[in-house]
């Protein structure tokens, strides 16, 4: 489904600031597996979304989707794929635009976008069973400004636009990071649910070691732009936190440095 | 009085496509765009070059529009393909089309290749095309006998202008509306909004910025090619301050009429462009002002316009926050009269 092979990316390179993001990174994700990537700051997590993404191009090494090679291929392009909800709930939706026409946009990530309308009576009754799934009454307020839902329903929100029009690859980075306690439970669940139904193979990058054992059935764990463990479907069931701090002191003979990932 | 505030109402209609198109970019595009100075020019220059070398006036408009197109999409290009920042890719093109525009006009002097203004004295325009169709309805005549007999001394003397100018710009409006609620539409506002989140729908936002600031020129150029036919005279100095004017349009529409849905909007800018003709007409009239003071009155306009609204904002806060203490004070001294009429009962 998703492959990357032997990518590489420095950043500043030749500069005194030089500094290797991702060091011959390679990970194959069969349909409908859900991966969790932990690691501390400046592993490389995010780096590596972006360069599934298309926001960031890999100084080698090759990036396939459904065997064809998008290596090249500009962000907008792979985007056809790929659904991706962002850490900062502002960031997946446009604030000035209707819940409707959000999701009008999103609806019309794998077609060639027309002058028909955006949103018609057929489409409102999609978005409206679709919003519905999200138990937060938005069904019922689609004229409302986006701009005036709150950071969890704006996440709500991003997660159901990312994943209706079922992409190939769902990538989420940190999306319930900036939430309260409350509100990252309902997100979680709401993943679970969306990703479960339309089987979605997923990249969930997360600092919350419970939620990256808690969903999924498989586990990466990054340092340094490697990655350094890879926990498959048979022994994820069983892991816990104990047994991944131990896991990184065996493979790099240090504690974890990173408050973030002890207590998240 | 009636006659200059009717002929202001007429041209403010005509500046309206221009006030839709700078709409289009400094709101919807979240694009300062300054080529609107060069592109009203081009579509002014094109079309009288055009009218004065024989072309129907029709044509020649619809040429205009399309000049106006190809140098917004030139702004865009310079902006998402060149980097440029937004402000200095339209200053640029800006000063580009100043030259270009001379050229343009060039093209209808039999003795250079360059020429400042255009002169359409006794030139077929589309207005006095269409002014031979409207005469024969026999309209005007009724108006004018109808306001003769309210009593009103000075009548204008067409009314054709107005409603042709009515029609096409409600038109437009009405296309505009369309237009951003279709898909391609929803794209465009979404890029201004947050491009982050378009790029991730699969949508290419420097082909959507491009489309975006040709079809603002496009329309720019529109208003300039009808108000050189309406004005009889096309210059090369013509489009100076015209994207303060734009601007000035928006801000005072939307600040009277609001912003909740976009066909409020592209109303609001349309009578922000009538209402800015109107209050230019009358700063004219003042005595001790000079037709070169426009451009400074302009400025304070805008500037005004800007910064009524925040103080009106606050004082009305204020008024708010002292109203909510007084309600507060009026609970407490009600509760106190309680108490103290219960231990009087006691």
């Amino acid at each position: 489904m998703l492959k990357l092979d032997g990518i590489n990316k420095v950043f500043n390179e030749g500069t005194p600031d030089e500094k290797i993001a991702l060091d011959n990174i390679n990970l194959h994700l069969a349909p409908g597996d859900f991966v969790t990537i932990i690691g501390s700051n400046g592993a490389g997590k995010s780096t590596m979304m972006n360069m599934i993404s298309g926001a960031l191009t890999p100084d080698f090494g090759s990036v396939e989707i459904n065997g064809n090679d998008l290596t090249r291929l500009p962000e907008y392009k792979r985007a056809v794929h790929i659904g991706r909800v962002f850490q900062d709930p502002m960031a997946g939706t446009a604030p000035t635009m209707t819940i409707e026409e959000n999701l009008a946009i999103a609806y019309s990530r794998n077609t060639k976008r027309s002058l028909r309308f955006g949103v018609d009576k057929k489409r409102r009754e999609f978005f409206k069973t679709s919003l519905e799934k999200l138990h937060l009454n938005l069904e019922n307020r689609l004229s409302a400004k986006v701009g005036l839902l709150s950071g969890g329903e704006r996440q709500a929100l991003s997660l159901l636009m990312a994943t209706f029009t079922k992409p190939a690859i769902l990538l989420l980075d940190e999306h319930t990071a900036a939430l309260d306690p409350s509100r990252a439970e309902l997100i979680t669940k709401l993943t679970k649910e969306l990703v479960e139904e339309s089987r979605l193979t997923t990249l969930m990058v997360t600092h919350n070691m419970q939620q990256a054992l808690d969903l999924g059935n498989r586990l990466i764990m990054m340092d340094k732009g490697q990655i350094i463990l890879e926990v498959g479907e048979d022994r994820k069931q069983d892991l816990t936190i104990p047994d991944l701090m131990h896991e990184f002191e065996q493979i790099r003979g240090e504690k974890m440095n990173s408050d973030r990932a002890l207590l998240g | 009085m009636f006659t200059a505030m009717f002929g202001s109402v007429e041209q403010g209609i005509i500046y309206a496509i221009m006030a839709l198109g700078v709409y289009l970019t400094f709101r919807v595009l979240d694009f300062p765009d300054l080529t609107v100075d060069g592109s009203f020019v081009t579509g002014a220059g094109t079309a009288a070059m055009m009218i004065v070398l024989g072309y129907n006036p029709i044509l020649a408009t619809l040429v205009a529009t399309v000049a106006g197109f190809i140098a917004g999409c030139m702004t865009g290009i310079l902006h998402t393909k060149g980097k440029i920042n937004p402000l200095l890719a339209g200053i640029l093109m800006m000063i580009a089309l100043y030259s270009i525009n001379l050229r343009i006009m060039g093209l209808s002097s039999d003795t250079g290749v360059t020429r400042p203004n255009i002169p359409l004295l006794n030139s077929e325009t589309v207005f006095s095309t269409f002014g031979s169709f409207w005469n024969n309805l026999g309209i005007d005549s009724a108006i004018t006998n109808v306001l003769k007999s309210m009593g009103l001394a000075s009548v204008p003397t067409t009314w054709g202008v107005l409603i042709l100018m009515l029609v096409v710009t409600t038109i437009i409006k009405l296309v505009v509306d369309w237009f951003l609620k279709t898909e391609i539409g929803l794209a465009i506002r979404a890029t201004g909004d947050n491009k982050r989140m378009i790029r991730s729908f699969s949508a290419n936002t420097d082909s959507l910025v491009i489309l975006g600031l040709g079809i603002s020129n496009g329309m720019v150029a529109l208003s300039g090619a009808l108000i050189a036919q309406y004005t009889k005279f096309a210059d090369v100095g013509l489009g100076i301050g015209m994207i303060v004017v734009g601007l000035a349009s928006v801000i005072i529409g939307e600040a009277i009429f609001g912003t909740k849905s976009i066909v409020r909007v592209t109303f609001a800018v349309i009578a922000g462009a009538i209402i800015y003709r109107m209050i230019y007409a009358l700063a004219l009239r003042v005595k001790w002002l000079d037709s070169g003071d426009m451009k400074l009155i302009t400025a304070v306009i805008v500037i005004l316009a800007l910064v009524i609204p925040q103080i009106v904002g606050k004082y009305k806060e204020k008024k708010r926050k002292a109203k909510r203490l007084e309600e507060r004070l009026a609970l407490q001294q009600a509760k106190v009269d309680i108490e103290q009429g219960g231990k009087s009962l006691a």
